[in-house]
Order: C-alpha cells, then sequence, then structure tokens
C-alpha cells in the first residue's frame, strides 16, 4: 500500500481516495463530485497532452486537470 | 382545468432533464432568460387528469453550491418562486452521484418526487434498483421512467401532481452530520429560529447549514438581512473550523459533504442497488473512448469531425442562403419597379430590404450550425473535444470548450462570427467564455474573404495560397494571444477549475435536436432582426445625406444634357428604342460614366463621406485616404459591404462582391495603393470592429451593452495600432 497524488498514478490503476487537501469553492465542487476519502477511483484515461486526466468513479467519467488532481491524495496496490 | 400547479425539474446535467421536458411539452415551450444572466430559462405547460401545470426546466446542477451561474439560478428559483412541487430527475446508472443533489433539496425540505430515469441504462449495465425500497428508505416518492420513450411519464406526473396538492409546507430533512457539528447545529438552528433570521424565505436549519459550508452568496445574504446574528454565526462556525483543522485536520463544509455521501451510501446498502455485472468491465462507450480520445487517433478523428462540421454547416447551407439572397434581391427589384425614385424607395431598398436581408440572410447557416453543435453536445462528444483541447487553450487563458467557437467563426478560413459568438454558449467558465466571444470576430469570416481575397488578388497575386493560409494563421495567433491579454487585465482571474463530466454517448433523439436547432434560431432572428434593422437604416441615411448640394447637381445635369446634346439625332432615338448602335453604346458608356462620378460624389459629400475625409489626419499614419476610410465606415454593418462602397468611392458604380476584376485593376493602377498600404488594410479589415450582427450577438451573449462597445472601439484601436505600425514600418523597408 502506498499512497500518491491522482497525478503520479497509472492508467487503468485502481486506489481509493485518502484525503482532499483544498478547501473553499473548489474543494466542495470536488467532493460533491464524489471525490472523497474513501472513494474508489481507477484512472482512464489522459488527454493527448497528458493533461486534464479522466477518472472513473461512482459508475461515470470525471476529468479534471493535473492541478487540481494535485489536491486529491490515494491509496494504491503496490 | 381547475387547478394549476408550478413544478421545477431539476437535476444532474446529463440525466435526462431536458429529454424529460421536451417530451412533457414537446412544442409547447419557450425560452426566455433568468434576469441578468445568460442562463437560459425554459418554461413549458404540461396536463394531466384536471390539472394544467407550469412547467420549468432548472439548469443541470450537480449541487445548490453556488459554483456557477447555473446553481445560484437555481437555488434562487426555488427560494423565490417557491414551486409546489420538485421533480427531481436522476440518473439510475448513476445513482449514488445523483443523489447527492436530491440530498440537498431534502435539506431545503421543498416538496418533491424523483424521478427515476434511465432504468434501461442501468439495467443494461448490470445495475438493479428496486425504486419502492429506495423510496420508502428516502421518504420521497420515486417514479421509474425512461425520458426517451416516454415510459413511466404519465405515472410520474400524476404523483407529482398529488404532492402538489398536499405537502404545501416545507419540511426540511435532518440528518447527521456527525456528534460535533450535530450538536453545534441544534444551537444555532435555536439562535436563528428566535431572532427569525431569514426564515420567511429559507429553514433555519438550511441557513445554518449554508454558514457552516461558508456559503457566500448565503453569507451576505445574511450580512444585509441582520449583520448582528449574521456576524454571530460566522463567529461560531470560525470556532468550530479552527478546532476541527486542529484535531482532524478537516472542515465544516468537507464534513457535511461527507456526511450526505455517507447518508446516501447507508441507503444504498439496504439493499436498494445491486449489481449483477462486475462493475470494472468496459462499457460500450469506455470502448468508444479508448480510440475517441486515444493519444494519437483523438486528435486526428476530432479534427475530421470540427472540419466535417465546418463542411456542412457551410457548404449545404450555401442553398438555402442562395434561395434568401434571390428572395431578397426579388424584393428589392419589385420595390424598385413599383415605386418612384426618391429618398423613401432608396431607404425601403437600401436601408431596410438590404438590412432585414443580412440578417435573415444568415438564418439557414445558424441553423446548421446549432443542429451540428445540438448533435455533437448531445451525443456527448463536445465533452470529449474540450477535455482533448483544454492543455492547449488553458495556455491563453481559454477553456477546452473553445476550439468550437474559434472553428465555427472562421478558424479554418470562411465561417461566421455570429453562430461562432452564439457557440460559447456551451462553455460554463464565465471569464474564459468572455475571452472566446470577445475574441472569436477576429478570425476570418466569410464576408472578409472577398475582400481580402481582392486585396492579394491585387497586390500579392504571386503566392495567392500562401498568403491566405498566413492569414488564416495570423488571425489565430492574435486571438489567442489578445484572448491572454485580457485574461491578464480585464478578465484577470484563476482558471474555472476544470471538473468536467464526461458522458456516455448516446444516439441523440430526433425531436431534441429539432426543438434545440429550432430555439436557437428564433432567438437569433428576434434579438439580431431588431437590433439590425435599426443600425441598417441609420447607416443608410449616413451615405446619402445630405447629398449634394444644388449648385453641383446643376453642374452634373449641365454635363449630362452635354453628351446628350453632342449626339446626332439618330442616336438618341437609338437610345430611347433600345436599338443598339455603336453611337447608342459609347453614349450610354459616357452616361453611366457620369453617373458613377455623380455617386462618388454625392457618397463623398455625405455625412459618412465627410467622417472618412476627416478621418484622414489621422488614418493618414496607416496609409488609409478617403476613400479607403468611407469603405471601412461601411464594414462596420457588414465587412462584404467594403467592396461595393469601395466600387463607388472609385467610380466604378456598384462593384458585385463575387466579380471584383475591374476593382482590382483600378486598385493597382491607382497611384495611392501599394503592397505595404494593401497589407495595412488587410490587417485593419482584420482586426476592427466585429459587423454590427456580431456585436447584436456579443451584446447578447455577454448580457451588457457595454461590452458591444469595448468590442467595437477596443477591436478598432487595436486594428489601427497594427495597421500604423505595418504601414510605418513597410514605408521604411520597401
Amino acid at each position: 500500500m502506498a499512497k500518491i497524488l491522482v497525478r503520479n498514478m497509472q492508467k487503468h490503476q485502481q486506489g481509493v481516495v485518502t484525503a482532499v487537501k483544498v478547501g473553499g469553492i473548489l474543494g466542495q465542487r470536488i467532493r460533491e463530485m464524489g471525490l472523497m476519502p474513501g472513494s474508489k477511483i481507477s484512472v482512464q484515461g489522459r488527454a493527448p497532452l497528458y493533461d486534464p486526466v479522466a477518472i472513473r468513479i461512482m459508475g461515470g467519467t470525471l476529468t479534471l486537470r493535473n492541478a487540481e488532481a494535485d489536491y486529491i491524495e490515494v491509496e494504491v496496490q503496490d | 382545468m381547475a387547478v394549476k400547479f408550478n413544478m421545477a425539474l431539476a437535476g444532474n446535467p446529463n440525466a435526462g432533464k431536458t429529454t424529460l421536458f421536451n417530451a412533457l411539452t414537446g412544442s409547447r415551450q419557450h425560452v426566455g432568460n433568468y434576469p441578468g444572466v445568460t442562463v437560459d430559462k425554459k418554461e413549458g405547460v404540461y396536463t394531466v387528469d384536471d390539472f394544467s401545470v407550469n412547467l420549468i426546466d432548472l439548469p443541470g446542477i450537480y449541487s445548490l453550491s453556488p459554483y456557477s451561474e447555473e446553481e445560484v439560478v437555481a437555488r434562487d428559483y426555488l427560494v423565490e418562486n417557491r414551486p409546489d412541487v420538485v421533480v427531481n430527475i436522476v440518473d439510475a446508472a448513476n445513482l449514488e452521484r445523483n443523489l447527492y443533489l436530491s440530498c440537498q433539496f431534502m435539506e431545503m425540505g421543498v416538496p418533491m418526487v424523483i424521478a427515476l430515469n434511465m432504468m434501461d441504462v442501468a439495467a443494461k449495465r448490470g445495475i438493479d434498483v428496486h425504486h419502492k425500497k429506495l423510496a420508502k428508505l428516502l421518504g420521497v416518492p420515486v417514479c421509474p421512467i425512461v425520458a426517451r420513450s416516454g415510459k413511466g411519464i404519465k405515472e410520474l406526473m400524476q404523483v407529482a401532481v398529488r404532492v402538489a396538492e398536499h405537502h404545501k409546507v416545507w419540511q426540511p430533512l435532518n440528518i447527521s452530520y456527525g456528534e460535533e457539528l450535530d450538536s453545534l447545529i441544534i444551537d444555532l438552528k435555536a439562535k436563528v429560529e428566535a431572532a427569525a433570521f431569514m426564515t420567511c424565505d429559507y429553514p433555519a436549519s438550511w441557513t445554518v447549514l449554508k454558514y457552516l459550508e461558508e456559503d457566500d452568496l448565503h453569507i451576505s445574504r445574511g450580512d444585509d438581512d441582520n449583520p448582528l446574528i449574521s456576524k454571530e454565526l460566522q463567529k461560531e462556525v470560525a470556532i468550530i473550523s479552527e478546532h476541527m483543522e486542529q484535531t482532524i485536520s478537516s472542515a465544516p463544509d468537507a464534513m457535511v459533504a461527507d456526511h450526505r455521501y455517507g447518508f446516501i451510501k447507508s441507503i444504498l446498502r439496504q439493499n436498494v442497488m445491486h449489481y449483477t455485472i462486475d462493475q470494472n468491465r468496459m462499457h460500450t462507450s469506455d470502448k468508444i473512448d479508448m480510440v475517441v480520445t486515444n493519444r494519437f487517433a483523438g486528435p486526428i478523428i476530432m479534427l475530421l469531425i470540427l472540419f466535417g462540421v465546418y463542411k456542412f454547416t457551410f457548404t449545404y447551407s450555401a442553398i438555402p442562403v442562395e434561395w434568401c439572397e434571390l428572395f431578397f434581391s426579388w424584393l428589392g427589384g419589385t420595390v424598385d419597379s413599383l415605386l418612384a425614385d426618391g429618398y423613401m424607395k432608396s431607404m425601403l431598398i437600401s436601408g431596410v430590404i438590404d438590412g432585414i436581408g443580412g440578417v435573415l440572410g444568415f438564418v439557414p447557416l445558424i441553423m446548421f450550425m446549432f443542429f451540428c453543435i445540438a448533435l455533437l453536445e448531445d451525443s456527448g462528444y463536445l465533452a470529449r473535444v474540450a477535455y482533448m483541447m483544454d492543455r492547449i487553450f488553458r495556455t491563453f487563458g481559454l477553456h477546452g470548450s473553445s476550439v468550437m467557437a474559434f472553428i465555427i467563426s472562421g478558424g479554418i478560413a470562411g465561417g461566421c462570427a455570429v453562430p461562432g459568438v452564439m457557440a460559447t454558449r456551451t462553455l460554463r467558465s464565465p471569464r474564459e467564455r468572455m475571452a472566446t466571444l470577445l475574441t472569436v470576430p477576429f478570425m476570418n469570416c466569410g464576408a472578409k474573404l472577398p475582400v481580402l481575397a481582392l486585396l492579394i488578388g491585387a497586390f500579392f497575386s504571386e503566392n495567392k495560397a500562401q498568403y491566405m493560409f498566413f492569414l488564416t494563421l495570423l488571425a489565430w495567433v492574435v486571438a489567442l494571444l489578445v484572448a491572454k491579454v485580457l485574461r491578464m487585465t480585464l478578465l484577470r482571474g484563476e482558471a474555472t477549475p476544470f471538473v468536467l463530466e464526461l458522458p456516455p454517448y448516446r444516439v441523440p433523439t430526433f425531436s431534441g435536436l429539432m426543438i434545440h436547432t429550432w430555439e436557437k434560431t428564433w432567438q437569433y432572428i428576434k434579438k439580431a432582426g431588431t437590433v439590425i434593422l435599426g443600425i441598417s437604416i441609420i447607416l443608410w441615411a449616413m451615405m446619402t445625406f445630405p447629398g449634394l448640394s444644388s449648385e453641383q447637381e446643376a453642374v452634373f445635369t449641365a454635363r449630362q444634357e452635354a453628351i446628350l446634346g453632342q449626339q446626332s439625332p439618330e442616336g438618341v432615338a437609338g437610345l430611347e428604342s433600345g436599338e443598339v448602335t455603336a453611337e447608342g453604346r459609347a453614349l450610354n458608356q459616357a452616361l453611366l460614366q457620369l453617373a458613377n462620378v455623380r455617386s462618388e460624389a454625392a457618397l463623398r459629400h455625405s455625412i459618412a463621406g465627410q467622417i472618412g475625409t476627416s478621418l484622414e489626419s489621422l488614418s493618414q499614419y496607416a496609409g488609409f485616404d478617403w476613400r479607403t476610410n468611407i469603405a471601412l465606415v461601411g464594414g462596420f454593418a457588414a465587412k462584404e459591404v467594403i467592396i461595393s462602397t469601395l466600387g463607388t468611392a472609385y467610380s466604378l458604380g456598384e462593384v458585385d462582391p463575387e466579380a471584383t476584376g475591374s476593382l482590382a485593376e483600378t486598385l493597382k493602377r491607382d497611384s495611392g495603393w501599394n503592397k505595404v498600404k494593401a497589407f495595412s488594410v488587410i490587417v485593419f479589415i482584420m482586426f476592427y470592429a466585429p459587423c454590427f450582427v456580431t456585436v447584436a450577438c456579443i451584446i447578447k451573449e455577454a448580457g451588457h451593452w457595454k461590452w458591444g462597445w469595448f468590442a467595437m472601439a477596443f477591436n478598432t484601436a487595436f486594428a489601427f495600432s497594427l495597421s500604423t505600425f505595418v504601414y510605418q514600418i513597410g514605408t521604411r523597408l520597401f
């Protein structure tokens, strides 16, 4: 088990969110979309220029810029 | 029709809300705007049993936090209008996330029915939802529907009407937000109730939640209502915030969101939702995405699709556009033959008919463009375009979704800024959207092309294609750089976070496409039509009045008589009978030439001409003489006008923009023109004030007059500086 940032996840890698380290309106929005401690996510792909990143969560697909994904810490299997 | 109810439709984007709305109201709907914002307000009527239901389609939202205009609009609507019932449409295939909004509605206490949509999609994905159990646990009626096919809609409306009849009082739901917060909430709620703090509009518990979430909008309203208690609440929240930060490094708003999802999970876990298929399995939509957003294939497919949209819009709309033009030229001809010469006739033809024709001529183009956008949007592809292009456009302070507007406006030379400006509606971030709609007019639209082609043909004929390509690139570079500058100055601000959902691919419904296309086209006709008619008449007046003085008039009459007097009686007779003789032709030629010289004199003497002449002292720095100035003034109305006005100014009479050979020759031979001046004029035409139809659309889309003025003044000043730069450097080098 290791904690990494979403930016460093591989394609199709799965993980569980451990922390969302941003407050305010952006933090609220990220949480509202389901990205909160305990949520299972997997990286579905990245845009041609490696940014944004597409994440699979709660049966839907969500895209985030790397700058925003950097607030999200994930626990992954080694 | 005894009883009337107000019903609001609400739900996440992509949950099928619009499909349901269209299925319920069909063509009995109309679109307006919420005051002060550009969010569409759709209303319609539905009748069920003996009830007449007035339906409002609220914008698609993920939550009730004031994150975007849409959310603020939806929330204010609920509070200010207190609909009798809210139909919350929920995507059964994405239930957990969708219920987050439902949970917030329940916290507010609005009378509600949940429409569990896309039961068919959920079943295909192996998700089994027990709607009866869900209803029981939530304490809210739940109706399974398939909005696309209309299945379950009638039952849904019957249930909704029953709720509207019986639940007149808002009953806020209380869920637990954790021990620490719960006890504070009870305290604060008592304070709010004791002071009757905003309790006319909002439930006390909801106000407390909003203060805990540090919701700026609600707090500023609280400050206006009762600053004392508002400050007290904020103080209490600050204390608990600090405490939570130190003890569990969390914040009240995170805690609240956490417990909302906790509440939802606890319900779903009680046998409400079953998976019959492994959820990590790839769905069809994911398989399509493997190719369509692939690192290599993705951009190529995107270019092909965008090029296809462009081709479709401009190629197939050409035929109906031509019909429109034919109709208006026929109308002009009819008026011409029916009325006697004079100002009335001139105004009707040049002012009214050309003006309305100019607006309606765009209609087929707009319809085709909106059809393509509706197709891309409803199928889910537009979100993928934004996803793939975001990295590039973000560099310039724009958004991935901006690409569409730029392409349509002429990103591949020959679009139109009018649909381009309107296409910015798909952008959800306000600053990025403004920067996009202010810079798309820099693209080389179809009306600028003939003017550019004329000048390139006359002065740079050796490398036509290369020059055209260079000008297309130049337009992109300038538009993106100006967008960057705007985002660093007037539209300064953080990039709006790109938290965008990629909805599953869906086949759009035909009726949905038609409704979307028509409603947007109609909005264009209504708005642009009224503005343009007025401006077109003003411009006609400027180029007509005050006309020639009586002395000048006398000079021309004398010259005309002199020409006629020179002719033999046979020649005059030939002219009258229409017999073509060599002498008659020469005579005709001489008369035409005189008429053209007369038009030139009248134009120079007109208000526009006087403006052009008086601007010469300034415009000479960019190399423009009065003739060019008048043409450019005319170009404020529409860029095509530049050619016809130049023609008149050079005594060539009316010049057809499609056949500019004689004008090109004249310019080439004119000693006042050279390559440097031509390039300076090209640069000016590319970047100066957008045409009036575009300005009208900018005003409409930006929501304020000042942006229309800004577009005209800023672009003109900017273009003039560039042209002056080009001309001054150019004349020194060459």
